[in-house]
């Protein structure tokens, strides 16, 4: 059976998208088809994957205008009548062809305060949890740093206001830390400020297309912006934290 | 550090730690790295589940699994220091399963004596290299994402930079180093079917090679038993070992476990009798002893070749791996699958609409690991070459003919941390050498050669293939002289053919490129499986000779390496493993 990508090739100078007919089978993803087009048509074709299993995050992109990852989005799941779309993320600076330069996701992590544990536990330096105190945090931290969430929430993608939010991953992160059962540091304060947390406004949008199922807004954003509307609203709790000196 | 897999990344902390400056090259985008897709876990003797686990329990099971020819002062670092590297990663911020009184849960996994591996559902690689990359950009380490190295500099005998290009832009840089950690991963995309991504071109393995450093035992591949085998486009995909562990169960097309008919003589004494024994064992019955589906994963991917050669394999050759059986023991076993494996659950649903919770996945073999690479010394896992150290899965020793699951990510903790601080002492106690201009422009010749103007070259994403199915054919799971002698020959015509490549495009972003210059080391490391194999006239752990089936005594003595001779032939070579000592000798004895 035939099907047709059609697939942006160009760099930050321009492009446009183009058409490739290729040969397609049963089980195949769309990472597959872009695959056989770079090895039989277009060998100079830029995408980036690793897995090709959704467990790296590396072959984001937009297929029919939705983003998603290449590799685990199957043929069977799209009408092939039409051109299947597939193009780069629009969030990011473009590269070339389906490749966007997400440095800045990188540069905006290291802002964000490193884990700092608590003492340990026992005498051999250890801890203890509960498994059911950590799976929260487990949620977050499966996490592959795809940056479809970054890529589809408006605050960035309409707004590009890249340098006072850091954008639903990034919450989801800190929430990672914040909510750690180890972990003594405080973000909260930044989260307000530098991070931009009030930005957001809980479309849901991030949730909806982040492959590892992470409930993003639910899970990780509105427990963060409770913290902050508590601490900047709530002055007995500003009051306590003071006296624990915490 | 060359590469920001687990191995890399616990070097670049450890030797950033120790005051000196680093910097980190990688292929792919940080935290993409083959340590990524790590499935099951990290073997570590913590003794959490099972008390009676030690590091000399660990020793012998992993000398065990390699069939005696590991380096065994490795093997016993590694033992030791895993528990250590474990929890350091819980300092760092990993959140592992945990037990019930709220310490690091470890599971089973093949040719491990106890529960030993630390883990976090089946994504443990993530959790991993999660954490070393969070803690590294945090110690001002230089990260260069999207660079590929290309070639290694030398200052008389010893490494005094790196060369090679960004990807994004296509342009040439010149790392200087006082030392250099090959830290590159395997080889996998020699073969047709195989777990690995594209960044698994032997590159370290030829980088060193080139730079005049030993490679040993290459013979040594590991092809997993178990891979996905249908659809056709995710063939090869890794299906983890933990699935045996949480009770799954191997099956031919006549619904018998057929591992229960052929259990090696060195196993029986810790193998089930029968299939309640077995089931037992996963379930942490103490008093049980392993299913046969744990055995080690050369022997499994073996029987699963002969029971599809012998006509009692699934529809798409391979063999049914069942874990949905379990809803007979356990009355939650639909979340109990959803728990500990969401990652299989999710990616059979996802890429071939199997239901995990009810229906058998079809499995075959799929090439996996390298338990060769660069020769190394233990203590400090530098190389012949003064200077170049290497770390992780493209190191050899500690594995030696065959790797027990989850001693992978522990070897990248041990050992990684070992070459960071080496390397680091290193560069502090010698001036850094001279770059010489003539090594250099010969570098920039070479990795720009592919766009010179050529006749009739082929593509390279062709010649790949051809490489990838020729290995498979020539040199795989079953091997015959003859066919490996065929193989040597092929390559010579490939590599001809590789050196003539025609690529379309300009330097930036281009994969066509990328994949010309990668093809000249999956050549390299190709000849050096297919010479080492031949020299090994026996079979032993992963490598396996249908014209001689039988381990040899005479081959329990010495390790194979090659390296370049002068002429810029490959020259292989044998080098007798020094007496173990008899407090470990010991050990092993009474582990027996
Ligand atoms: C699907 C899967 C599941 C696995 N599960 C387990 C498990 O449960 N337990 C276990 O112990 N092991 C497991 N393994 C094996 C284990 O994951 C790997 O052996 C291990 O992660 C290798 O780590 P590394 O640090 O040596 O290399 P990698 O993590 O592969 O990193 C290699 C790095 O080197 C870089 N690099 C390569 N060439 C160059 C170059 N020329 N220039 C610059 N950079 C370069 C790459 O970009 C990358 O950053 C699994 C492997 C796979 C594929
Ligand atoms: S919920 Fe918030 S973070 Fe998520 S997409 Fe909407 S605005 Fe962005
Ligand atoms: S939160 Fe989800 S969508 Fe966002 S980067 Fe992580 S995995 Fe991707
Ligand atoms: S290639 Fe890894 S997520 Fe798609």
């Amino acid at each position: 059976m035939k099907a047709t990508f059609s697939i942006w090739r160009g760099d930050a100078q321009g492009g446009a998208f183009r058409d490739y007919p290729t040969e397609v089978s049963e089980g195949m993803v769309v990472l597959d088809a872009v695959h056989r087009i770079q090895s039989e048509q277009a060998g100079d074709l830029a995408v980036r994957w690793n897995c090709k299993a959704g467990k790296c995050g590396s072959c984001s992109a937009e297929i029919n205008g939705l983003p998603r990852l290449m590799c685990m989005t199957r043929l069977s799941d799209l009408p092939l009548e039409n051109p299947v779309t597939v193009a780069p993320m629009k969030a990011f600076p473009l590269l070339r062809d389906l490749v966007t330069d997400v440095s800045w996701n990188f540069a905006v992590k290291k802002r964000i305060k490193k884990f700092k544990p608590r003492p340990p536990d026992a005498p051999d330096g250890t801890w203890r949890m509960a498994q059911a105190d950590i799976e929260r945090v487990q949620e977050f931290r499966k996490c592959i740093e795809c940056f479809l969430c970054q890529d589809v929430c408006h605050v960035l993608r309409e707004h590009q206001l890249h340098d006072k939010f850091i954008g639903p991953r990034f919450f989801t992160y800190a929430a990672a830390l914040e909510m750690h059962p180890l972990d003594t540091e405080d973000r909260v304060e930044e989260l307000k400020e530098a991070q931009g947390i009030g930005f957001c406004n809980i479309t849901k949008c991030c949730t909806r297309v982040c492959p590892e199922e992470i409930n993003i807004t639910d899970n990780a954003i509105i427990p963060l912006k409770e913290r902050v509307v508590d601490r900047v609203y709530d002055p007995l709790t500003r009051l306590l934290r003071i006296l624990r000196g915490s | 550090m060359i590469g920001a897999g687990g191995a890399g990344l616990r070097a670049a902390i450890e030797a950033s730690s120790a005051g000196v400056s680093v910097g980190l090259v990688c292929k792919s985008l940080l935290g993409k790295a083959h340590t990524v897709m790590a499935e099951g876990g990290i073997a570590a003797a913590l003794a959490n589940v099972d008390e009676r686990d030690s590091w000399k329990v660990h020793f012998a099971d992993t000398m065990r699994g390699g069939q005696y020819l590991n380096n065994w002062r490795m093997a016993e670092l590694h033992a030791k220091e895993a528990p250590d590297r474990v929890r350091e990663l819980e300092a760092w911020g990993a959140l592992f399963d945990r037990t019930k009184d709220g310490r690091i849960l470890q599971r089973n996994f093949g040719g491990h004596r106890y529960p030993r591996l630390a883990h976090v559902g089946d994504r443990t690689g993530l959790e991993m290299i999660r954490t070393l990359q969070d803690q590294g950009i945090h110690q001002g380490i230089e990260v260069h994402m999207e660079c590929t190295v290309v070639a290694l500099l030398k200052d008389g005998e010893r490494v005094c930079g790196a060369f090679g290009y960004d990807r994004e832009k296509g342009l040439l840089h010149l790392y200087r180093a006082g030392a250099i950690v090959l830290a590159t991963g395997g080889i996998g995309r020699a073969y047709e079917i195989t777990s690995n991504s594209w960044e698994y071109t032997g590159d370290g393995h030829a980088l060193a090679y080139d730079a005049g450093a030993e490679l040993m035992d290459m013979e040594f591949v590991q092809f997993h038993p178990t891979g996905m085998v249908w659809p056709p486009s995710v063939q090869g995909i890794l299906v983890t070992e933990g699935v045996r562990g949480e009770g799954g169960v191997l099956l031919n097309s006549k619904g018998r476990r057929f591992l229960f008919d052929d259990i090696p003589d060195n196993y029986k004494a810790q193998t089930a009798s029968d299939e309640e024994e077995g089931w037992r064992y996963t379930q942490g019955d103490k008093s049980a002893r392993r299913p046969p589906e744990l055995l080690t994963r050369d022997h499994v991917a073996r029987c699963i070749v002969r029971e599809v050669r012998e006509g009692r394999g699934s529809p798409h050759g391979g063999v049914f791996l069942d874990i949905a059986w379990i809803r007979k023991k356990l009355p939650n076993a639909e979340e109990v699958i959803k728990k500990k494996l969401p990652s299989m659950y999710h990616q059979f649903l996802k890429l071939a609409d199997v239901d995990i919770t009810k229906q058998q996945m079809e499995v075959g073999p799929t090439t996996h690991y390298v338990m060769g690479g660069v020769r190394v010394d233990a203590e400090t896992q530098m190389s012949t070459v003064p200077g170049l150290f290497a770390a992780g899965e493209c190191a050899a020793g500690l594995h030696g003919a065959n790797r027990l699951g989850g001693n992978s990510l522990s070897d990248l903790l041990v050992f990684g941390q070992r070459a960071g601080a080496h390397a680091a002492r290193f560069a502090r106690e010698r001036r850094a050498g001279e770059v010489d201009q003539r090594q250099l422009d010969e570098a920039a010749r070479r990795a720009l050669s592919p766009f010179e103007e050529r006749g009739d070259g082929t593509g390279p994403y062709r010649i790949q293939h051809e490489l990838q199915k020729m290995m498979q054919n020539l040199v795989g799971i079953v091997r015959r002289e003859s066919e490996m002698a065929r193989a040597v020959e092929e390559l010579a015509g490939l590599r001809r053919r590789a050196a003539q490549v025609r690529i379309d495009g300009n330097r930036s972003y281009n994969p066509a490129w990328h994949t010309a210059l990668d093809l000249q080391n999956l050549i390299v490391v190709s000849e050096a499986v297919a010479r080492s194999a031949l020299e090994r006239k026996e079979s032993r752990g992963a490598h396996f000779r249908d014209d001689l089936p039988k381990q040899d005594p005479a081959f329990a003595k010495f390790n194979i390496v090659v390296k370049r001779g002068a002429d810029g032939a490959m020259r292989v070579e044998r080098r007798p493993i020094p007496e173990m000592p008899t407090e470990l000798k010991k050990i092993i004895e009474e582990m027996k």
